[in-house]
């Protein structure tokens, strides 16, 4: 939500038309329309977190009031040098991978599924795409409580036993949830890339006598790579800021077994009431997601190319 | 492996598989919508109850606490942000597409970064700047929130969308003597108009369901749906039958409007993207 990152160097494209270099009045003309836009995120996001820097500097527990003291970069040694924040970055990167990989994997499935002609297709698809739709906070309450649940839970239900199956494995849990969320997005993009390949090229590949997973392998995959990518991307934009599930299925524990990066500022700030701690925590993730960020818009400006070459 | 003839029982199979890989994932939400007409007896028994006949308690608990509220809350909240977000970005995408600044992809990066980094870390100064204004628990406070989160999506949606109108209609109508106003009313409006729709439904659909900032910031007046939700994380006793009608009832409007808005989902889902 906050911060600007420096773009990649964005590819050459034939559209938009190049701006014309006119007088003032008409940089003014073509600048006004986007200024409302302009200014509006510039405040809301870019201020919250120019105060995020400042109160990082302070120590500042809102437990104890009154004392406000700037400490410099105290906070960042404390931040760095904790092991819940470890912990923490950790589970971010293992829930966050974890939940993309198996989404796009049984999204491909899927969608390499509906890529053929059945009765009913239309249907399934519609089924397929509801759990996406469902309340994120709903799902996990869901989850939590119609299945995994060891006394009266479906699973325990059908396979029998009383495992209780969220202190057990709590990391899968959380996100199996979000797997069965996430999937229906996958399967969507991964099916729009499917049925935009060209299928002169597959018959063409047939009659020569590839067989099926020789040109799913050959053929298919290399087409489907720039709408995986964007999956993926878009998937890991949304879930590594996860916090409903883990709020509601675990609560981060047992221990911290799935205490993720949103939910252990939100702990420190809220349960803590560590205001100055939160702070640097925040800039921390910040740029870490900057790094990350930089990288991922070079393959945005690249997957957009390919709107260019329609 | 798509568009082959194939045998008849390849088809039959290929059928019964897809049909069946639809019905898993849509299972646990057949299972909450069947919950939700059960008696809690029959909602939280082991074995699980498959046959029962429907009843309304659990619904009428969950309005009898009062869900309204929250789902008008959530309604207004919705639909304001998502009516702001499109008065912001539709002229900041034409602005960034069919007559652009300078530039123009500098600052389209800047938006899409905006939405890249964690609303976590501006949780705090968002909390403490907001309590010193004194619009905690305010309606209006979400509005805000939800329309800077939707307006980098929106911003490259509607771009998307413009970009397909032809150069050459807007040249005609600048030809024809029509003003840039009469151009936007009379020539681009109606051609982006299912772009402005499918921009909308994103946009609602992510004010609608979000919980991290409205479960921080908001409580008793301005609660949105999922925190009505909130109560039955560590709920005691039966109650199985009362949350999955809750959880039905605050997904209703998502679902249905996703399900008829098939295409521009994946339009939208990818900020215009993949068409």
């Amino acid at each position: 939500m906050t911060q600007t990152i420096r773009p990649a160097p964005a590819p050459a494209r034939k559209r938009p038309p190049p701006p014309v270099r006119g007088g003032a009045r008409d940089r003014l003309i073509r600048r006004a329309p986007l200024l409302p836009a302009l200014v509006f995120a510039i405040v809301v996001t870019q201020i919250p977190f120019l105060v995020t820097i400042y109160l990082s500097m302070l120590s500042w527990n809102a437990l104890r009031p009154g004392e406000r003291d700037f400490v410099g970069l105290a906070n960042y040694a404390d931040v760095l040098t904790d092991d819940r924040l470890r912990a923490a970055l950790v589970n971010t990167v293992v829930l966050t991978a974890s939940a993309v990989v198996v989404s796009v994997l049984l999204g491909l499935g899927l969608a390499v599924l509906l890529d053929r002609r059945f009765p009913g297709r239309g249907v399934v698809r519609t089924l397929l795409i509801t759990p996406f739709l469902v309340m994120p906070m709903a799902a996990a309450l869901l989850w939590k409580h119609a299945f995994y649940n060891p006394a009266y839970g479906l699973i325990n239900g059908i396979v029998g036993g009383s495992t209780d199956w969220i202190s057990s494995y709590p990391m899968v849990s959380v996100v199996a949830t979000l797997v069965w969320q996430w999937t229906p997005f996958m399967m969507l993009i991964i099916l729009a890339g499917l049925q935009s390949q060209s299928q002169e090229t597959v018959e063409a590949a047939r009659v020569d006598g590839a067989g099926p997973w020789q040109v799913f392998t050959r053929l298919t995959l290399p087409h489907l790579r720039p709408y995986l990518e964007l999956g993926a991307l878009l998937g890991s934009i949304y879930l590594v800021q996860t916090f409903d599930a883990v709020f509601t299925i675990t609560q981060g524990g047992p221990g911290t077994a799935t205490t993720n990066l949103p939910y252990e500022i939100y702990l420190t700030t809220f349960r803590k009431f560590e205001y100055g701690e939160a702070a640097a925590a925040g800039v921390v993730v910040v740029i870490g997601t900057i790094i990350v960020a930089t990288f991922a818009l070079r393959v945005i400006s690249g997957l957009f190319r390919m709107e260019d070459h329609r | 492996m798509s568009g082959r003839g194939g045998s008849r029982w390849g088809t039959v199979a290929w059928a019964v598989g897809a049909w069946a890989a639809g019905l898993f994932f849509f299972f646990p939400v057949l299972w909450m919508v069947l919950t939700g007409f059960k008696r809690e007896v029959d909602a939280a028994s082991n074995p699980p109850t498959w046959t029962f006949t429907p009843v309304l308690d659990g619904y009428r608990q969950v309005f009898d606490r009062d869900i309204t509220p929250y789902l008008l809350n959530s309604l207004s909240a919705s639909l304001v942000s998502t009516a702001l977000v499109l008065l912001l970005a539709t002229p900041a995408a034409y602005a960034l597409s069919l007559r652009p600044v300078g530039k123009w992809r500098d600052v389209l990066f800047f938006f899409i970064s905006t939405k890249m980094l964690p609303a976590v870390a501006a949780l705090l100064p968002i909390y403490l700047l907001v309590r010193e204004l004194g619009m905690l628990d305010n309606i209006w406070t979400m509005v805000v929130l939800y329309t800077s989160m939707n307006l980098p999506l929106a911003v490259w949606m509607m771009r998307s969308f413009l970009l397909e109108v032809p150069p050459a209609l807007i040249e005609a109508a600048a030809v024809d003597g029509a003003g840039l106003g009469t151009t936007i009313r009379k020539v681009l409006l109606p051609l982006v108009a299912p772009g402005v729709a499918a921009t909308a439904l994103i946009c609602f659909i992510f004010s609608w369901n979000e919980f991290f900032f409205a479960v921080n910031l908001t409580a008793t007046n301005a609660g949105t749906s999922p925190i009505f939700l909130v109560g039955f994380i560590s709920s005691e006793g039966l109650f199985l039958a009362r949350l999955c009608a809750a959880a039905t009832l605050v997904s209703l409007p998502v679902v249905l409007a996703g399900w008829f808005a098939q295409k521009q989902l994946v339009r939208g889902l990818s900020m215009g993207a993949v068409k």
